[in-house]
């Protein structure tokens, strides 16, 4: 890595690190969501941004690790960390078993596909055979985790720290999985997938495996958004979240991987800014917040970013 | 026997109204390209367009007429001042700007009109209806549905407009070659699929209340209904929105009840689309590597 | 590369300008202003229901105009949560953390609630008066927090099934039914209303989906079940499509409406007051269009308040009434705390709600609350529409 890049990454942790005991537990709570939406809007990101398979129902992968989570430490006491793992497996397999079929479809035909998982699932949450497991309309409510070790934090800056760390581990995982062999079949897939297969890539292996991955990632971030949140209810996944996901990474940057952290900021507090300036229409403000976001940053924020800076490197004169 | 019947003929009223609404999103993307996901809340508004109207005294069809051509002009103004920008952009950014239109046009509708649901009335006469089956308001609007679909096909068949939008949806270069004006191709494009969209709007309002929400169940259905048609097909989009309605209802009373039968109505779509990527009609594309 | 840093900073910045906390007076008291705060679905599926926050904040502002409340002003904070659960865990905890209210006040929904419940018991803030009428907001053993305000639907439900075993022992059942929280808790109670001969009495079930454009096929199965009884649980719009659909259809079974849909304005008007005669439901406020109380002192004064002060708002909607009514059951708490403001005395003059009447409820109908009773309007009446106006007969029932 360069080096300023470097610097900044450091800073920004250093930050990260630190604002839990500045802040009051409200916007604790409120930075551990964003980070929780920044490791759905990664996942989505692989599948949609560097995969170039859309996806307007990843709402369902986070519905059903979010589900995950609270089945198992409901019905079953399962520590709240544990259930990562398997919310991460799960999905991982739904996702991959989803993918399979998809590959038949593309562009918009994926888009319906997907749509109508993010629209049915709420549904099958509320069927009565399996209401014993997801409690039905009623949801299940469980209780946040208390700091280990008796740790001198609150639940609040507990779960923060738990979630930054998680964060940062899939973000490595992401980055490491992006940069190599993987990442380039995947943009290869996307941007040629003719000239990709010609050339030896496995299409249709890494776009189910890229379907799972993602949906892995998605998945572990509901099972933490669950524990924040602390409740789960069909009416909590329905079809606008998964559109409020699209969103994201669009506004964040597609095929970045910073993107997914500008746009979790944006989907996290851009509404209740919007709150703010209309009670009357909050909503039409959100629409005009995103309209000027899309007409300044085509290329999301992520994107401004990048061309702003190699503009500013072409000034520099060259060593 | 009696029960089956009931079940499919109330099926096609419900197709016939995503069968409204999908042919305005097969419009757009035979002119443009895009799915837009905002088409259902301009049918919406303009529905509520129409209503003012009629409650300042309008007669009924000079309304509608009045009512459509808005529309139009609704929908060129924005392909012009909304879309313009964004026509370079990544298609998904585009998409963003449909979901923006989206909940800016709902926003701004529920906020002028509230909430509460308002009756809109029917044109249609008492006699033309199937007894228990239909009502005379079903039946007529799945009469004007077809009508519309009618006018669309001889449209894009004989006319040589129709035939420049085709162009121009296909391959703008070319057009631009030949001397079409793609840009204002596209911004008509836009204005005929916001007028089917508002016909729609006034054609379903009677059936299920006016309110803002009143699209946001019918624009998935009617997705479905134009995918499993064939996207560049209207008359595949009409036949989908049929097909989708009756499948829904059977399923819904005979298969798997009611709790499951939007999952499942879903799931047989898609696989549908698997086993024929291009829906029942749309032209197969075979791309030259 | 500081930009990302300086965007994220930027950013960040950006949210969190919120409007500063409350100075050192009693939390959600500042000087001789009381803070109250409420969460409703301005927006999203549920957004019909926006108006009774804006009716409530309306009516607030009357009481200020008239001098407040013994001489505090009232100021309602008010968030949008689009009927979502996460995001009112977020508003409650914004209200609370943030903006320091002295409690929130009838926040709406079932999984809203339900969400919420456990922090605000925790917090030990107020959680009255919930916009729901789920049975589970009458607990004070386990949630003395949290109240509840309307009859909640299971004993609605009973009062249903009872009037039928009386009315119509042989009956053939159908029952319509929203795929939800409030959909689920009537059909609950109206089958354990109806005891061991619920399942030989209820001879089809539908459900649907508030996304669903139309429940045509559904009361197509109904009626195809050859039920003579109807339990109609929907929300406005579909309930107005089911009356007009049975209709069309013929069928003229015995029709009960819950009482989320009796409103002559928002349903019976729009599905056709001729097609409505006969239909039954429970009452426990007047309704605004019934000409019954054309003349009703109460309610002019509510047309009036409308007209002043919430002159957008829809005089043909029900909810407006509701808002106004339950309003005023928050302002008697606060009458009832006098000087001591604080959240514990605010919730021990909650349960303390004694025969306390207002205008706009149905005579006979009083909120009675005590420690070990969390649920202040218990009574309801029967009425049925004979094509002009809702007819009460029998007793108020309930306590």
């Amino acid at each position: 890595m360069r080096k300023s890049p470097l610097i900044a990454l450091v800073v920004a942790l250093a930050a990260a690190g630190v604002a839990p005991f500045f802040l009051t537990n409200y916007h604790v709570f409120q930075l551990t969501l964003v980070m929780v939406y920044s490791i759905a809007l990664l996942g989505l990101n692989m599948l949609t941004g560097y995969n170039g398979q859309i996806s307007l129902g990843h709402g369902a992968f986070y519905a059903i690790g979010a589900y995950c989570t609270a089945i198992l430490m409901d019905h079953y006491g399962v520590p709240y960390w544990a259930t990562l793992p398997v919310a991460g497996a799960v999905c991982l397999l739904v996702g991959f078993l989803f993918g399979l079929p998809a590959l038949r479809l593309e562009g918009l035909y994926l888009a319906l596909a997907t749509f109508a998982l993010g629209v049915s699932l709420p549904q099958l949450l509320k069927y009565h055979h399996l209401e014993e497991w997801t409690g039905g309309v009623q949801g299940i409510t469980i209780s946040k985790p208390d700091p280990p070790f008796g740790l001198p934090l609150d639940q609040d800056q507990w779960l923060y720290f738990f979630t930054l760390a998680v964060m940062l581990l899939m973000f490595a995982i992401a980055w490491n999985l992006l940069r190599g062999r993987v990442g380039l079949a995947m943009r290869a897939i996307r941007d040629q997938h003719v000239a990709a297969e010609a050339m030896g890539v496995n299409s249709a292996l890494y776009k189910s495996l890229t379907f799972g991955v993602s949906a892995m990632f998605t998945g572990i971030a509901g099972a933490l958004g669950a524990i924040a949140i602390q409740f789960v209810a069909p009416d909590s996944f329905d079809i606008f979240l998964s559109i409020i996901f699209l969103v994201g990474i669009v506004i964040g940057g597609l095929a970045s991987i910073p993107g997914a952290i500008y746009g979790a900021l944006f989907i996290q507090f851009v509404p209740n800014i919007a709150d703010e300036i209309s009670k009357a229409a909050p909503w039409a403000i959100f629409g005009l917040f995103l309209i000027g976001f899309v007409y300044a940053m085509p290329m999301g924020v992520a994107g401004a970013i990048r061309m702003a800076a190699a503009r500013l490197q072409r000034r520099k004169p060259s060593p | 026997m009696d029960a089956f019947l009931h079940q499919v003929l109330a099926g096609l009223a419900t197709g016939g109204i995503y069968a409204s609404l999908a042919l305005a999103l097969v419009m757009i993307y035979q002119a443009t390209h895009h799915v837009n996901f905002a088409q259902g809340a301009m049918g919406m508004c303009c529905t509520y367009v129409a209503w003012s109207l009629i409650n300042a005294g309008m007669p009924y069809w000079a309304a509608f007429v009045l009512t459509v051509l808005i529309a139009f002009v609704f929908g060129v103004l924005i392909e012009r001042l909304v879309i313009r920008p964004v026509e370079n952009s990544p298609i998904l950014a585009v998409v963003v700007v449909f979901i923006a239109l989206l909940v800016i046009i709902t926003s701004i509708t529920g906020w002028i009109y509230s909430y509460t649901i308002k009756t809109f009335p029917s044109p249609f006469p008492d006699q033309i209806g199937l007894g228990r089956y239909m009502s005379p308001h079903q039946v007529g609007a799945i009469g004007v549905t077809l009508v519309v679909l009618l006018l669309l096909y001889l449209f894009f068949r004989f006319t040589p407009l129709g035939l420049a939008m085709r162009a121009a949806a296909q391959n703008p270069e070319s057009s631009r070659l030949v001397g079409i004006r793609v840009g204002w191709m596209l911004a008509l494009g836009w204005g005929l699929a916001a007028a089917i969209g508002s016909v729609a709007g006034i054609m379903i309002a009677p059936s299920v209340y006016l309110d803002p929400n009143m699209m946001a169940g019918v624009l998935l259905y009617a997705f479905a209904a134009a995918l499993v048609g064939g996207i560049d097909n209207p008359a595949g989009a009409v036949f989908g929105g049929f097909l989708v309605g009756v499948l829904e209802n059977v399923l819904g009373a005979y298969v798997i009840g009611n709790e499951l039968k939007l999952a499942v109505a879903l799931v047989l779509i898609v696989g549908v689309l698997v086993v024929r990527p291009s829906g029942f009609f749309g032209k197969v594309h075979v791309t030259r590597v | 590369m500081k930009f990302k840093l300086v965007t994220i900073t930027a950013l960040l910045a950006a949210a969190f300008a919120s409007p500063a906390a409350l100075a050192k007076d009693p939390v959600g008291i500042a000087g001789k202003e009381i803070l109250l705060g409420n969460i409703n679905p301005y927006s999203g599926p549920a957004s019909a229901y926006g108006t009774i926050g804006r009716a409530i904040a309306a009516y607030f502002k009357k009481v200020n105009d008239e001098g407040g409340v013994n001489g505090r002003m009232l100021n309602m904070v008010s968030y949008d949560d689009s009927y979502s659960p996460p995001k009112t865990v977020e508003m409650a905890r914004k209200l609370v953390e943030q903006d320091n209210v002295l409690l929130i006040f009838q926040s709406l929904g079932t999984p809203p609630n339900t969400a919420i419940q456990k922090y605000m018991n925790a917090k030990k803030v107020p959680q009255l008066f919930v916009a729901t009428g789920a049975t589970k907001w009458n607990d004070p053993k386990h949630f003395p927090w949290t109240m509840g305000w309307q009859p909640n639907y299971q004993t609605e439900a009973r009062i249903y099934a009872a009037d039928i075993l009386k009315n119509h022992p042989n009956a053939k059942i159908a029952i319509l039914y929203q795929n939800d929280d409030y959909g689920k808790d009537y059909v609950k109670g109206f089958k354990d209303g109806l005891g061991a001969k619920a399942s030989s009495m209820i001879v089809k079930e539908a459900s649907y989906e508030v996304t669903d454009p139309t429940v045509d096929s559904q009361m197509a199965q109904l009626q195809a079940s050859g039920a003579d009884t109807f339990f109609n649980v929907t929300t406005p719009k579909f309930a107005a499509q089911a009356i007009r659909k049975a209709w069309d259809s013929g069928w003229k079974p015995v029709h009960y409406l819950n009482n989320v849909s009796a409103s002559i304005g928002s349903v019976i008007t729009p599905a056709g007051k001729d097609k409505s005669v006969g239909i039954i439901t429970t009452a426990y406020f007047k309704d605004p269009d019934d000409p019954e109380w054309k003349n009703d002192k109460a309610v002019l004064d509510w047309v009036a308040f409308m007209k002043k002060y919430y002159p957008e708002g829809n005089l043909h909607d029900g909810s407006n009434m509701y808002g106004y009514t339950v309003a005023q059951t928050m302002v008697q708490v606060i009458k009832q705390c006098g000087n001591d403001l604080s959240r514990a005395n605010v919730m021990k003059q909650a349960a303390n709600l004694k025969n306390f009447e207002i205008p706009t409820l149905l005579p006979g109908i009083k909120i009675n609350t005590s420690p070990t009773d969390f649920a202040p309007i218990e009574s309801v009446q029967l009425a049925k529409f004979d094509g002009n106006t809702w007819v009460r007969y029998g007793a108020v029932m309930g306590k």
